[in-house]
């Protein structure tokens, strides 16, 4: 039993504690935007913010999650899907089979959060997400059109 | 009786509150518009449903996995249909439904490049013979003759009348008219919408977690089965502890299956998991205990010079010109096994019952998933459908339904209870149907001039059709190994005329079961043509491009896009400081494909791939922009697979279990790809696979440019790249 923030939301959640917060997503709170990939936080495709940070969800467990962090998921991004890196991954048909773009996009919205302008290198260090398809050059694409976007 | 009775009820109940999902199979252009109640509308015909509103429902029978075929299958049916294309969604027609109507849909097979060239002739015709019967439903109602109207984005006028009416208006009648035969269909010379990059049609529920995959799926009542199958290929179970592990909360069943694997079903798929994780299993692994990656290789070299091989291509006397050549050049390459790694694990929702079975899952073949269903399920076909929703990758892996098999086998354990097969990612690891493994001993004569007179290429290793189709193989001998390598056909001919040319195939199998992966066997057929080519260059002290050329004046097509990277790369200026390149070409999937590679190698040994140029000729091109994202895409698959990918055996069973130990390429590494696409018109060509081929052997043949040192063997992770 764990009481979440989640999307704005107070939310219990009936599962042991050694659950991880991907799971409890997925199957307690019924978001299932956020992937299970690997379940060992080497993928991404699990990733949510916490507190405004990048986590992968898959290898955190509720307890270490505490009731007054805010966890915002794919679902909470915004509230009708125009974050601008959902508006400029639509412009430029980042996704293929879109399986890892939940987790894809959050980790590009906690950078862009922390980096409004971000070079190649830091979309390098900060976007470590595996992508099967093979979308990273319109993912690089895609943050750096939302930054100008911003900035404009 | 009440068994089957409760069932029954259940089943019902489940596929009522299942018609919730169907967001999942009918997506909406934009995924934020309110969708309206769907309207019952009579279809045109089986590609075509228009509702009152105008909504344009066209139906797919091939599989959407990230390629693009929903779009590419949508613009060719818009094409003949003139409708409105911001009116379009799209709905999978399952394989019960084709069944019931003498395959209406034709193949739902989506693998080997082929959603869009091997549908596009029926499906505009579809498109078309909607167009003429909602044209003549109007004609009628106008009392006019249907040749004096036309139609455009959804609108048909007579413009004699200055009458107008659109297809929602007359859809209902047409529906009601006899389809006519043989419409004829348009002149490429004037398509509007085959051709042009229209966006995606499935984009937006990709952006906002919206879109419902196979493992997303819930349904009232359903439970998770978490599976393990023995880790040795052809092993057994032999014992299983289950007292050990039913109290564990949420365990509601703990299963053998088959007398292979044991599953834990719970309420939730972590429940499901910790209690698997909990479970003592005896295994029986069987005599493939003993199996090894080396056990496999000494398997494999001893084919290299076996008397006895299948011939794929021939011309003259291969052996006698190297024999009598000036110089020999002989070099042995290797080709390991490697895991599809969709990033969706493997899942498979099924209900059983005694009298029907419904599954609904991620499939890139519709038909292949409905035959296996039944077969599990021990129900005939029409007793059974499969529900397909898109796929979180497939690469190949989802083109066979063992997952599917032992989904429904679980199923079948809880009669009426919705069940959800979950795999790990360590089982989806493990469990594969791997890349095949191969060698090859290349074998080439050079006369004095250092002209090529001879070629001998010997294959050993998998042949992936004697597991999966053995009733294809031809007196033994398997079609599919010489990809990229036959004498003629138009989907993978050799791009080369050698005075003496023999390629063979020892086949020697092992327990590890192979598969059609991305691009298949051209990738390996690839790397060892291309390169060793580029090693007979060297030798013979000759440009690669200058000495690959002479060998090509008979296949322009070949020679076309291997010019194209050639020029844009600027191959007859030298690269930048510190960078060296690399090229190569290959035909697959009715595609011409060539990749120009600038990489450098430092003193340590590490490599970046600056620059990727790719062309392609696939003959029409229906969406440049999408053919410009397999193409990116192809070259992540295959430098993934040329850095990384190996699956090795130990004990019998497969060592990497995850991403840790099986890498793939990341942002970081990434090179720029420069896309090409240069339709030659007249054929239709793939796109998902032909660029994968050349990507391993042009970074191959540019890390030989940078430091002097042919890397023969696959993946880079295992090889000392630093200068020799």
């Amino acid at each position: 039993m764990a009481k979440l923030n989640i999307n704005g939301q107070v939310v219990d959640v009936q599962a042991a504690e050694d659950t991880p917060l991907l799971w409890a997503l997925r199957e307690h709170v019924g978001l299932t935007g956020t992937k299970y990939g690997c379940g060992i936080a080497a993928c991404g495709a699990c990733t949510v913010h916490i507190d405004g940070q990048a986590v992968r969800s898959c290898a955190m467990p509720l307890s270490a999650v505490t009731p007054d962090q805010k966890i915002v998921t794919i679902e909470g991004l915004s509230p009708n899907g125009m974050h601008p890196i959902q508006v400029a991954w639509r412009d430029l048909d980042v996704p293929q089979c879109g399986y890892c773009q939940s987790g894809m996009i959050m980790a590009a919205a906690a950078l862009l959060a922390e980096k409004p302008n971000p070079t190649d290198e830091d979309i390098d260090n900060a976007m470590t997400n595996i992508c099967r398809c093979g979308t990273y050059n319109r993912v690089r694409a895609g943050i750096k059109q939302a930054a100008a976007n911003r900035q404009g | 009786m009440t068994l089957i009775e409760t069932t029954t009820t259940s089943r019902r109940a489940v596929l009522k509150a299942a018609a919730g999902l169907t967001v999942g199979f009918c997506l909406p252009t934009d995924a934020f518009a309110q969708q309206p109640a769907p309207a019952a509308t009579p279809e045109i015909n089986a590609w075509v449903v228009i509702r009152p509103d105008d909504t344009v429902v066209l139906r797919m029978a091939r599989s959407e996995m990230g390629q693009g075929t929903r779009t590419g299958l949508c613009q060719m049916i818009a094409e003949e249909l003139h409708c409105d294309w911001s009116k379009i969604v799209t709905e999978y027609v399952t394989p019960g439904q084709s069944l019931a109507r003498n395959r209406a849909w034709g193949a739902f097979l989506t693998a080997g490049s082929q959603g869009i060239r091997q549908s596009h002739d029926y499906v505009r015709r579809g498109g078309a013979t909607a167009r003429v019967m909602l044209i003549q439903a109007a004609a009628d109602a106008w009392g006019v003759q249907a040749a004096q109207c036309t139609a455009k984005d959804s609108v048909i006028t007579h413009a004699a009348s200055g009458r107008s009416v659109r297809y929602g208006q007359v859809a209902a009648a047409a529906a009601r008219l006899t389809p006519p035969a043989n419409v004829p269909l348009k002149d490429p010379k004037d398509w509007t919408v085959i051709g042009t990059s229209v966006k995606r049609l499935d984009t937006a529920a990709k952006t906002t977690g919206a879109l419902v995959y196979g493992s997303d799926l819930k349904m009232p009542g359903m439970l998770v089965a978490v599976p393990k199958e023995c880790p040795v290929f052809g092993g057994k179970v032999a014992s299983f502890d289950a007292a050990k592990v039913s109290s564990m909360p949420g365990v509601r069943h703990v299963l053998k299956v088959a007398d292979t694997a044991v599953a834990v079903v719970a309420d939730t798929f972590w429940q499901a998991k910790t209690a698997l994780d909990a479970l003592p299993v005896t295994w029986d692994y069987g005599p493939n205990r003993s199996v090894s990656s080396e056990t496999i290789a000494a398997q494999l070299r001893e084919g290299l010079d076996a008397p006895e091989a299948f011939v794929g291509n021939t011309n003259g006397d291969a052996r006698a010109a190297i024999a009598g050549a000036a110089r020999k050049i002989e070099a042995v390459y290797d080709y390991p096994f490697q895991n599809h790694a969709p990033m969706e694990p493997m899942n498979a929702t099924v209900v059983w019952t005694p009298t029907r079975c419904d599954v609904w899952c991620p499939t890139q073949n519709g038909e292949a998933a409905l035959a296996a269903t039944a077969q599990a399920a021990g129900l005939p076909q029409t007793a059974c459908d499969v529900h397909r929703v898109d796929l979180g990758g497939g690469f190949g892996r989802r083109t066979t339904h063992d997952w599917l098999i032992q989904a429904v086998t679980i199923a079948k354990q809880v009669p009426g209870v919705p069940i959800k097969t979950q795999w790990t990612r360590e089982e989806d690891m493990v469990q594969g149907r791997y890349h095949p493994v191969t060698m090859a001993k290349m074998t080439g004569g050079l006369d004095a001039q250092g002209n090529l007179v001879g070629l001998h290429m010997r294959i050993s290793g998998q042949s992936i059709l004697s597991y999966v189709f053995p009733t294809a193989l031809q007196s033994g001998r398997d079609p599919v190994q010489f990809q990229g390598l036959n004498a003629g056909g138009n989907d993978s001919q050799i791009g080369y005329s050698f005075p003496n040319l023999l390629i063979d195939h020892a086949m020697r199998n092992t327990h590890v079961p192979p598969h059609f992966w991305r691009g298949v066997n051209h990738n390996q057929n690839a790397i060892y043509l291309e390169c060793f080519l580029d090693e007979l260059a060297h030798a013979a002290g000759q440009d690669p491009l200058a000495f690959r050329r002479k060998l090509m004046g008979n296949h322009p097509k070949h020679l076309a896009v291997l010019n194209a990277v050639a020029e844009k790369i600027g191959w007859d200026r030298p690269p930048p400081a510190g960078v060296h390149r690399g090229i190569a070409q290959q035909m697959g999937f009715g595609s011409y494909v060539a990749a120009a590679a600038e990489v450098s190698v430092d003193a340590q040994g590490k490599l970046k791939v600056h620059r990727i140029v790719a062309a392609t000729d696939c003959g029409v091109a229906v969406n440049p922009r999408q053919i410009e994202m397999q193409v990116e895409g192809s070259f992540v698959y295959g430098l993934s697979a040329l850095l990384y990918g190996a699956c090795t055996v130990k004990d019998g069973q497969i060592v990497e279990t995850n991403f840790d130990s099986y890498n793939v390429l990341r942002m970081d590494e990434m090179p720029k790809v420069e896309t090409i696409v240069m339709p030659s018109g007249g054929f239709w060509g793939g796109v998902g696979e032909p660029t994968i081929m050349v990507a391993a052997p042009a970074v191959l043949n540019g890390i030989f440019a940078a430091t002097g040192k042919r890397i023969r063997s696959v993946p880079l992770k295992d090889q000392d790249l630093r200068r020799a």
